[in-house]
């Protein structure tokens, strides 16, 4: 892949119903950077997300207008598949994205799609399920999982394609501690460009040395995380407060 | 149905076994499946866009709606069909893949309905409901003025006339192959009448439903989707532009719809000649009843092959009038279809 | 609701019948059943005797196959009114003139109903919703057909939980907006269901183009059954079709 991982060019985009999302969003996101995104709800994290793989924007048929990079290609329809597996969007809710009758389905279903056939096939879904620690749950149906357990086997649904891009949304929030840490111990250990949307402020701090902050559709900050949440005007204009007790200047950021 | 918890019971009727003879139910089967497989090709541009996930979403929904308890006024609940608003909602096509899969999942995976009857009930519930609401919603809209709320009267009055045309059939059914003889006249006053009074209670569910979806995104209803307003939108600098909103999906061109009327009236017609043949007596009967019986004499094709229902060269009366009859409905299918492939390929070349 | 079916997770020879095979196999026998003249009784009790000997086997708890057996009541209603609607000679019970056709067609709908209730009862407890649309894919079904029938199973729990939770919502807040204003706060639940369940199924369509798709469906799997599970699964089935076909003899 050359060039950056993601390039993002005013960036302009309306929903069927008229409210316009995103006002003219640029960044860069460097190859193995991890950054997270913030902001208030309604900001336009998801939106600007989903225009990632081609999911919104002119390429699916919508309304808007912008320049979309991804690995140095330009996103039209001819290359969209290919974007697509580079580009693991994981959704905010599993249930959107564990939609076959079991697991084994599910996290078979992209690598399948890509062309993987027997054997191959079933050591590329063993080795996803063993990434998120759910290879015991292979035969289960998704209704049969906690939400926690959901959210791990859609993080190895998108992981069976080995994608270089790894885009979250909201990968902690719903989560007990222990399977938020569990998650944060699996996100650190892959090899991967890391994009995360989050409210969770000590887990972008955690996993991310790189934050984007945005707010009505726009960028409004770029930084290293540890300088936005430690600049207490920044974070009180755009509505984003620190938990009870959490100093950024405290705690170490991610080790790398 | 919750088993064990809130028992909230399916109030459906479906037709169970033993209402109709056999002949009848496997005619209807045949119709059923037709039926689907046309609405398969059909809509099969439409999900290739939109996936099987939405059809199948929009599935779930209508079965998980068709257990709710709607208060309809004057102290009495009714509960919703579902075939008229499916159809206003997805297009005709997808709505009668998605009231067919949920008549499916309720025969097969819940044990409601006759195993027998699935294609009766497919008929009846799944095909005729969803495309006498569909025509009429068209019709009506062609009427009303070009605003996106015009579809809800539409599909009020759709949902209206669909559920006792649906009961009339089943009356024309039960005529000609129901298990036991009832005076067809009292069957039909009954059931067409009972059937208005549910038909009145379906409008009513499906304007209200209709009304809250129409409010909040009206670019989600088929039958909506020409009466949209453009939008304006503004990027960084402050500069307006003007664009039309999303394309739809499979802007259907305007010679399909008679090339598929013809063919659906043929499958039908080809249905019942199916049941002509099974049982003689019981069109005849309704021919008689109806005043055609002179009009049947001196057939143009009284030499041909299938005359009289007998196909030439085989013995048991019986067995040759089915084999006839079986014969007619696939010709009339693949004659069907074959118009229906000429009608989208001469719209297609148009647009 | 649950995508689970009816399910009974027991094991037993039946629910080991691969689906496929008794998906036909229990078509076969219901319309052997309802080939059936109404009047030779001995074959109805026959049918009746199989259809246990098949539950037994299938380990079926009785309780539960009779509590399924409830969702007949509406067509009892019919079947009850046949003897006083239906026309020609009238016979004489306890005191009450009714139809002899109607009470024979009473008994035809009832017999014909029940054992057909029972039958597909025992299809669905015995056999995994996934395992029925791998037989149903085995079977031919077309595959957007079969795709849409595993969609709408996984996410039907996932729909009527939705609808549940806005039930109870709207239950909490003490509803009493009279009569009209209650059809449009359910309607309103209703419609913005729609909303929902049409933009989940945009996201599923999206999470799996996602993940490569472009318009094929992997197949379910199913494996195919051996000729002697097709043999073993269709006895019952061609022993009814013998009964049946011995009961037209015998009825003409």
């Amino acid at each position: 892949m050359s060039g950056p991982a993601i390039h993002v060019e005013r960036l302009v985009f309306a929903y069927p119903d008229g409210r316009q999302a995103l006002f003219g969003v640029d960044f860069t996101v460097e190859r193995g950077e991890r950054v997270a995104l913030l902001g208030p709800n309604g900001a336009g994290k998801t939106t600007l997300v989903l225009h990632l793989n081609g999911i919104l924007g002119s390429v699916a048929g919508g309304t808007g207008s912008g320049r979309i990079q991804i690995g140095g290609t330009g996103l039209h329809r001819e290359h969209l598949p290919e974007v697509r597996r580079k580009v693991g969007l994981v959704f905010q809710d599993p249930d959107d994205q564990l939609f076959m009758p079991t697991v084994r389905d599910d996290v078979a279903f992209g690598p399948a799609n890509l062309g993987l056939r027997g054997a191959e096939l079933d050591e590329r879904v063993h080795e996803a399920l063993v990434q998120v620690g759910m290879h015991d749950h292979a035969d289960l149906a998704p209704h049969h999982l906690s939400f926690g357990q959901r959210r791990r086997v859609a993080v190895a649904t998108v992981l069976a394609m080995r994608p270089e891009v790894l885009v979250l949304d909201e990968p902690s929030s719903n989560l007990d501690p222990a399977a938020r840490r569990e998650l944060a111990d699996i996100l650190a250990g892959l090899d991967v460009t890391l994009l995360m949307i989050t409210h969770d402020l000590p887990y972008a701090l955690q996993l991310c040395e790189r934050s984007l902050l945005m707010d009505n559709g726009r960028i409004v900050a770029d930084g290293k995380t540890r300088d936005l949440l430690g600049d207490a005007d920044l974070m009180s204009a755009h509505r984003l407060e620190l938990p009870y007790g959490f100093n950024p200047l405290s705690v170490p950021g991610p080790e790398r | 149905m919750r088993f064990g918890r809130n028992k909230i019971k399916n109030d459906q009727v479906h037709v169970p076994d033993g209402f109709f003879n056999a002949p009848t139910s496997v005619a209807t089967g045949l119709i059923a499946a037709g039926a689907v497989g046309f609405s398969l090709q059909r809509a099969n541009r439409e999900i290739r866009e939109t996936g099987p996930a939405l059809a199948g979403l929009t599935a779930a929904f209508v079965f998980a709606v068709q257990m709710v308890n709607f208060p309809v006024g004057a102290g009495t609940s009714g509960h919703l069909l579902g075939g008229a608003l499916a159809a206003a909602l997805v297009g005709p096509w997808t709505a009668v893949l998605v009231m067919s899969t949920v008549l499916l999942v309720q025969g097969l995976l819940f044990a409601d309905g006759g195993l027998t009857a699935l294609g009766t009930n497919i008929t009846l519930m799944g095909l005729i409901t969803v495309l006498v609401g569909y025509f009429l919603i068209r019709a009506v809209l062609r009427v009303l003025p070009r605003r996106v709320g015009s579809v809800v009267p539409a599909a009020t009055f759709g949902a209206l006339v669909s559920v006792p045309v649906a009961a009339l059939a089943f009356t024309g059914l039960y005529a000609i192959g129901g298990a036991v003889d009832i005076p067809i006249g009292k069957l039909a006053t009954a059931m067409v009448g009972w059937h208005i009074l549910v038909g009145i209670g379906e409008a009513v569910i499906t304007a209200a439903v209709l009304s809250a979806v129409v409010a909040t995104r009206p670019d989600l209803v088929y039958a909506a989707r020409h009466l949209q307003q453009d939008l304006v939108l503004v990027d960084a600098d402050g500069n307006t532009s003007t664009v039309s909103p999303d394309k739809p999906i499979a802007a259907k061109p305007a010679g399909r719809s008679l090339g598929v009327g013809v063919a659906v009236t043929l499958v039908v017609a080809g249905g019942l000649s199916l049941f002509a043949s099974a049982h003689p007596d019981g069109l005849e009967f309704v021919g008689a009843k109806l005043g055609f019986e002179s009009a049947a004499k001196g057939s143009a094709v009284a030499g041909s092959p299938l005359a009289d229902y007998g196909v030439s060269g085989i013995g048991n009366s019986e067995v040759s009038g089915a084999l006839a009859g079986i014969i007619g409905v696939l010709i009339t299918i693949v004659v069907g279809l074959g118009i229906a492939k000429l009608a989208s390929l001469r719209a297609n070349k148009a647009s | 609701m649950s995508g689970d079916g009816l399910l009974v997770t027991v094991d037993s020879h039946v629910h080991r019948v691969p689906a496929q095979v008794k998906v036909v196999a229990l078509f076969v026998f219901v319309l052997a059943v309802v080939s059936t003249p109404a009047g030779i009784f001995w074959a109805f009790g026959l049918y009746a005797v199989i259809l246990a000997t098949a539950v037994v086997v299938a380990r079926l708890p009785l309780p539960v196959v009779s509590r399924r057996l409830a969702v007949e009541t509406p067509f009892i209603v019919f079947a009850l009114l046949l003897p006083f609607v239906a026309t020609g000679p009238q016979i004489d019970v306890l005191g009450v003139q009714l139809s002899q056709t109607g009470v024979l067609g009473a008994w035809n709908v009832l017999a014909k109903g029940t054992l057909g209730v029972v039958a597909a009862i025992l299809l669905s407890a015995t056999t995994a919703p996934r395992d029925l649309l791998g037989g149903l894919e085995r079977l031919r079904l077309p595959a957007t057909l079969v795709a849409i029938l595993s969609f709408m199973v996984r996410y039907l729990s996932v729909v009527s939980d939705d609808l549940h939770r806005m039930r109870i919502a709207r239950e909490s807040r003490g509803y009493t907006g009279g009569r009209v204003g209650h059809l449009k706060a359910v309607a309103g639940g209703v419609g913005s269901l729609f909303v929902r369940s049409f933009e989940r199924g945009e996201r599923v369509h999206l999470a799996m183009r996602s993940r490569g798709y472009t318009g094929r469906m992997p197949t379910l799997g199913q494996p195919g059954a051996t000729r002697s599970q097709w043999a073993q699964g269709l006895a019952i089935s061609l022993l009814a079709v013998v009964i049946a076909v011995a009961a037209r003899v015998v009825a003409s």
